[in-house]
């Protein structure tokens, strides 16, 4: 494993300290959202659509209350009604209010197999769950639309028939399951395609897939008689939790305390609400708390991938390798209701190259499937197994090596995106210049139906706002408290930001993920904004106490603060430096010298540094049964800073993983009756230890200017190029471009079939 | 899921009985890999009582005799078969198939004989006992009886054992002197996954280890039972070992006998298609550890 240079200006960044919450998780103590136990705790149960399409013609719910044990039902009657087209911020995505309300519990119809209709309280999971099978719902099916394609054709099924399309920023009259049609355009693609000697169209299809998040979600609500409802839950964003609840349920956010569980996992799934408003009316109702807890199967058929989509790219370069225009569909199936990752996709797909002439369409189409999440970066690995595929075949074409092409076309400072903002400080330059000295790409790849593939990646990475609180204790370790749910490790790396400012070890700093009346407004894990807008929070947080410490040194020493100086962890008296306090002594005398200390920062972290990542792919493929496996895997990717670089390259690695199991073998396969047929991680294949490499990560640091210590977000680009890389390592090997993923066994045997090169 | 009652008798008899008395209501449990996880997605709906099979000592045996072969007590695990010295060394086609049902941890209560009772297309250990001639030892209501193993799955899900009947061992003979076996299945990952096509494979050696005497073929995932193809075997007897021609006749045999469906794991012509490369390879183990090498 590569790591960084040794940063001899820090003490704290940059070193591999023990995480602080690592011993609980390894032994087992840690709490999750399904240990929460508690006197008269009710169990629930939700009732589940069994047609992917049907108006709800009535629910009878009388013989399931009659159950003895059984303590409420619920139906989406009981919402407090929000027919409202008020917008739901979900964090990297949004919906609208009354969406969201029927994704909780269906009103007058179901859009997906799956979807919750009703759910049970109960004095036992058994009886919530016998009690289900006596509601009665009358549904009148409807016929539906399964794939994107088939849904924009005019005369599908509409899902929402009042639903008009946008199209181009207007809402036109048109009844249409296509919730929005947008474009970028920058230049004349038209004239870029005439000054092309190649040009290469292709299209794409990929398969919905899942976050894959180990723990699934659970809930538990409390609702007390004076009004205040507290939740526990399995979330990327407490103070969304609230707000979401709060708005669905019309009550005040403040009556709202949501206390995060730690959180087996997320990559995006876990940022709207499913269970969290269901167990808060099921405790309101019946004056108990209540907890809920979905099987892995109610987690595939009631919670949200990330979409299946179509894409058609062309691109055209000229003979001296300069791409000349380039034009982008991105269809996306954002399930149910409106909202799908293709915005970001679209802004993503081209943001690796200078283009002078480009154009990018996105479709927003809704599906009768589950209503789609956000899965790191969300909509960036589709565009670009779409994008680097067809640069890959430009290169090809060219005879051009892949990482050259791109160093000729890929983004500097100053250069704009084809939806214009232009970037600042980025590191594209430097993480190809890493990849192309890599042993990896120097070392040739030799034996048969072997193929290397090279691909690039962009995401945005994001910001916003985030506060922090650092209290001193008498023995010289400080307390540190935030509010972002810890997914990968930002306990650790915030703890690390306020540790290197108070000169401190980081083992000195007890970091804690707080509930939403504890700390001040803190937005959600997602968009790789922890470490980033956690950790200006943390910076500016310790840089306030460090201001109070030297005040109150000088007031012992009988000084003014200008005389005081803190280094590595000591006070000195200017200008003798002579009289010294460590940090430690001046801790144990902050009661008896004026009363304890505390920092506190609330920031909006505005100066995020997007994130690029190149992945070399190398694989094998068994040109008898199609299968493939991925040989060796190196992963570029410019952090900014590392501040943990273990669990940068943690990170690194997970988005491969994922990468390759989106490009290999995941899928929600869905009968033609709309059914998804695999819905356990038996058969929804996510890559095992045994069907990955080791995978070398190296961390390329050009410093984000717009935070202290130059960090970057690094949690979601790592999976934005593998799909791509095997794609393109795989024509290599076995001759064969595959278009559509997964590039599964079968698929790829019927290619290679196709192709004519089969032998048996 | 309902309450359920749990025993765990400590003889044969007494498990008989207590089977032929509830019928249908109870269910044997060995390592419960296969029925804990169907009563828990309601499989069984019919089903309130388990009886845990692994305290009866016919059934947690295992032993190997030069003249018998090896008695394999149906509740044994499959680690206690792959990590048994003497059943690797005698039997290296029917350890290819215990090391590779689900992960270590499935290894570590799964049975063989849970996997043949189980009666799945998919089962990996039945065309690989199949293959080595292996036979089931049934003890009933009525007395015992002994079938053998290709026989013994009727329809997905079942087998042909009778109200109060249990499966207490599968026996296989003694290796012959220079004979071989192997198992080798397709799965798009590397673990943890079901079988889109399995294939188990024996030969026998002339005593020159130069011309194949006999071989028998079975397929999983490709037919509604484990399938035994005779037509396979008789293509390669009395053929040279380096008969690729021969092999090829096998493989075409076995790819004329599968009766593939197409569903999530893979199509009608996909299947096929791995029947035929499975079944070649195989071969090609087999005889290649039948040669000794
Ligand atoms: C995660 C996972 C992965 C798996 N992977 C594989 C795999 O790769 N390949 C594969 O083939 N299978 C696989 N399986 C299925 C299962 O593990 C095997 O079939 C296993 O061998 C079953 O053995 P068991 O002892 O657990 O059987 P049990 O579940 O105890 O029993 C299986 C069935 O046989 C009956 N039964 C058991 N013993 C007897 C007896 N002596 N007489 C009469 N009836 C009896 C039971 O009532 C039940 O119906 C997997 C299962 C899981 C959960």
């Amino acid at each position: 494993m590569t790591t960084t240079a040794p940063a001899p200006e820090y003490s704290v960044i940059g070193t591999r300290p023990i995480r602080h919450d690592g011993l609980d998780k390894v032994i087992g103590r840690a709490k999750y959202a399904a240990d929460i136990q508690m006197a008269g705790l009710l169990s629930a149960k939700i009732l589940r659509s069994p047609h992917p399409h049907a108006r709800i013609k009535s629910i009878d719910t009388s013989k399931a209350a009659a159950l003895p044990g059984v303590r409420a039902v619920i139906t989406a009657a009981d919402i407090p009604a929000v027919a409202s087209d008020r917008m739901q911020d979900l964090g990297e995505t949004a919906v609208r209010l009354r969406f969201l309300s029927s994704n909780v519990l269906a009103g007058n119809k179901v859009l997906y197999k799956g979807q919750a209709v009703a759910a049970v309280a109960a004095t036992s999971a058994h009886i919530a769950e016998e009690a289900l099978s006596l509601i009665k719902v009358d549904y009148e099916v409807l016929p539906p639309a399964l794939n994107v394609l088939d849904a924009m054709k005019d005369g599908a099924p509409l899902l929402h028939e009042d639903m008009l399309m946008q199209e181009f920023g207007q809402r036109t009259t048109k009844h249409s399951n296509i919730a929005n049609h947008f474009r970028f355009k920058k230049g004349e693609p038209a004239d870029g395609f005439k000054q092309a000697d190649v040009v290469v169209e292709r299209e794409f299809n990929t398969a919905a897939v899942h976050q894959g998040y180990i723990e699934p979600h659970a809930a538990t609500a409390n609702w007390n008689v004076d009004g205040k409802l507290t939740i526990w839950c399995s979330t990327q964003g407490s103070f969304n939790v609230r707000s979401q609840v709060a708005t669905l349920l019309k009550i005040p956010e403040s009556n709202v305390k949501v206390i995060p569980t730690e959180i087996g996992g997320g990559f995006g799934g876990k940022l709207g609400v499913y269970l969290e408003p269901v167990v808060a009316l099921l405790a309101k109702k019946t004056g108990h708390p209540v907890k809920a807890i979905m099987s892995r199967t109610e987690v595939f058929e009631g919670t949200g991938p990330t979409p299946g989509s179509y894409m058609k790219v062309k691109m055209g370069a000229n003979k001296e390798g300069r791409i000349t225009a380039a034009e982008v569909s991105l269809m996306f199936e954002a399930g149910a209701f409106p909202g799908s990752p293709v915005n970001a996709g679209a802004m993503c797909a081209l943001a690796c190259y200078n283009l002078d002439n480009a154009q990018v369409d996105g479709y927003d189409v809704v599906v009768n499937k589950q209503k789609t999440a956000a899965y790191r970066a969300p909509g960036a690995t589709h565009a670009a197994m779409a994008v680097e595929s067809v640069v890959d075949e430009l290169c090809e074409n060219l005879k051009m090596d892949p990482i050259d092409f791109r160093i000729l076309n890929g983004v500097k400072q100053g250069d704009r995106r084809v939806d214009g903002p232009a970037f600042g400080k980025v590191g594209f330059m430097e993480v190809l210049q890493a990849a192309k000295n890599h042993p990896h790409w120097k070392t040739p790849l030799t034996g048969k139906n072997r193929g290397r593939g090279f691909a690039a990646g962009f995401w945005f990475n994001a910001g916003g706002p985030a506060s922090c609180y650092i209290a001193m204790n008498p023995d010289g370790t400080v307390s540190l408290i935030e509010g972002a749910a810890d997914i990968g490790g930002t306990r650790a790396a915030i703890a690390m930001q306020a540790a290197e400012v108070l000169g401190i070890p980081a083992d000195k700093v007890t970091p804690t993920v707080v509930d939403t009346d504890s700390i001040g407004y803190t937005s959600l894990t997602g968009g790789s904004s922890v470490a980033f807008k956690g950790g200006l929070a943390a910076y500016e947080a310790a840089q306030d106490l460090k201001k109070q410490l030297i005040e109150r040194a000088a007031k012992i020493w009988e000084t003014t603060a200008d005389n005081v100086e803190f280094e590595k962890g000591e006070f000195k008296l200017k200008p003798s430096y002579e009289r010294k306090m460590t940090f430690t002594e001046l801790a144990g005398r902050l009661l008896t010298t004026g009363g304890p200390l505390a920092g506190r920062a609330s920031v909006d972290a505005r100066g995020v540094g997007p994130a690029f990542a190149a992945v070399i792919a190398d694989v094998e493929v068994d040109p008898e049964t199609g299968k493939t496996q991925v040989l060796r895997a190196t992963i570029v990717q410019d952090a900014g800073k590392a501040i943990h670089p273990s669990y940068v390259e943690g990170q690194m690695q997970g988005g491969v993983a994922q990468g390759i199991g989106w490009a290999l073998n995941e899928e929600y396969f869905f009968t033609n009756q709309g059914t998804m047929a695999n819905p356990t991680f038996l058969d929804y294949r996510m890559p095992t230890a045994l069907d990955l490499p080791m995978i070398d990560t190296v961390i390329v640091e050009v410093a984000n200017p717009g935070h202290p210590f130059g960090v970057r977000g690094v949690g979601e680009v790592p999976i934005v190029p593998p799909p791509a890389a095997v794609a393109n390592a795989m024509k290599r090997a076995i001759g064969v471009r595959m278009t559509d993923l997964p590039m599964s066994p079968g698929a790829v045997l019927a290619a290679i079939q196709a192709k004519g090169n089969g032998k048996r | 899921m309902q309450t359920l009652e749990y025993t765990a008798p400590k003889t044969l008899k007494d498990a008989i009985t207590l089977l032929a008395q509830k019928g249908d209501a109870a269910r044997p449990l060995a390592g419960g890999t296969d029925v804990l996880v169907q009563l828990r997605v309601g499989r069984r709906p019919q089903v309130n009582t388990l009886v845990d099979l692994k305290n009866i000592p016919e059934l947690t045996r295992l032993s190997y005799d030069p003249r018998e072969g090896l008695y394999l007590g149906a509740a044994v695990a499959c680690c206690h078969v792959y990590e048994d010295a003497t059943v690797r060394r005698m039997y290296p086609g029917l350890i290819d198939a215990a090391e590779l049902i689900g992960s270590v941890q499935i290894q570590g209560r799964a049975s063989v004989g849970g996997n043949v009772c189980n009666a799945a297309p998919s089962g990996d250990t039945i065309p690989a006992l199949i293959a080595l001639s292996a036979t089931c030892s049934i003890a009933g209501p009525n007395g015992t009886r002994s079938v053998p193993m290709e026989q013994f799955c009727t329809a997905p899900g079942r087998n042909l054992l009778q109200n109060g009947e249990i499966l207490v061992a599968v026996r296989i003979p003694a290796p012959a002197p220079n004979s071989g076996a192997a198992y080798l299945r397709f799965i798009p990952r590397n673990e943890m996954d079901i079988a889109v096509a399995g294939v188990g494979a024996s030969v026998v050696l002339d005593s020159a280890k130069q011309r194949i005497t006999s071989a028998r073929v079975a397929l999983a995932s490709v037919a509604p039972t484990p399938l035994f193809v005779t037509a396979a075997g008789q293509a390669l007897a009395g053929k040279a070992v380096t008969d690729e021609a021969a092999i090829q006749a096998a493989a075409d045999a076995a790819v004329a006998a599968a009766r593939p469906i197409t569903d999530m794991r893979g199509t009608i012509e996909f299947r096929k298609q791995l029947v035929g490369v499975l079944t070649r390879r195989t071969l090609h183990i087999a005889i290649q550890r039948a040669r000794g090498a």
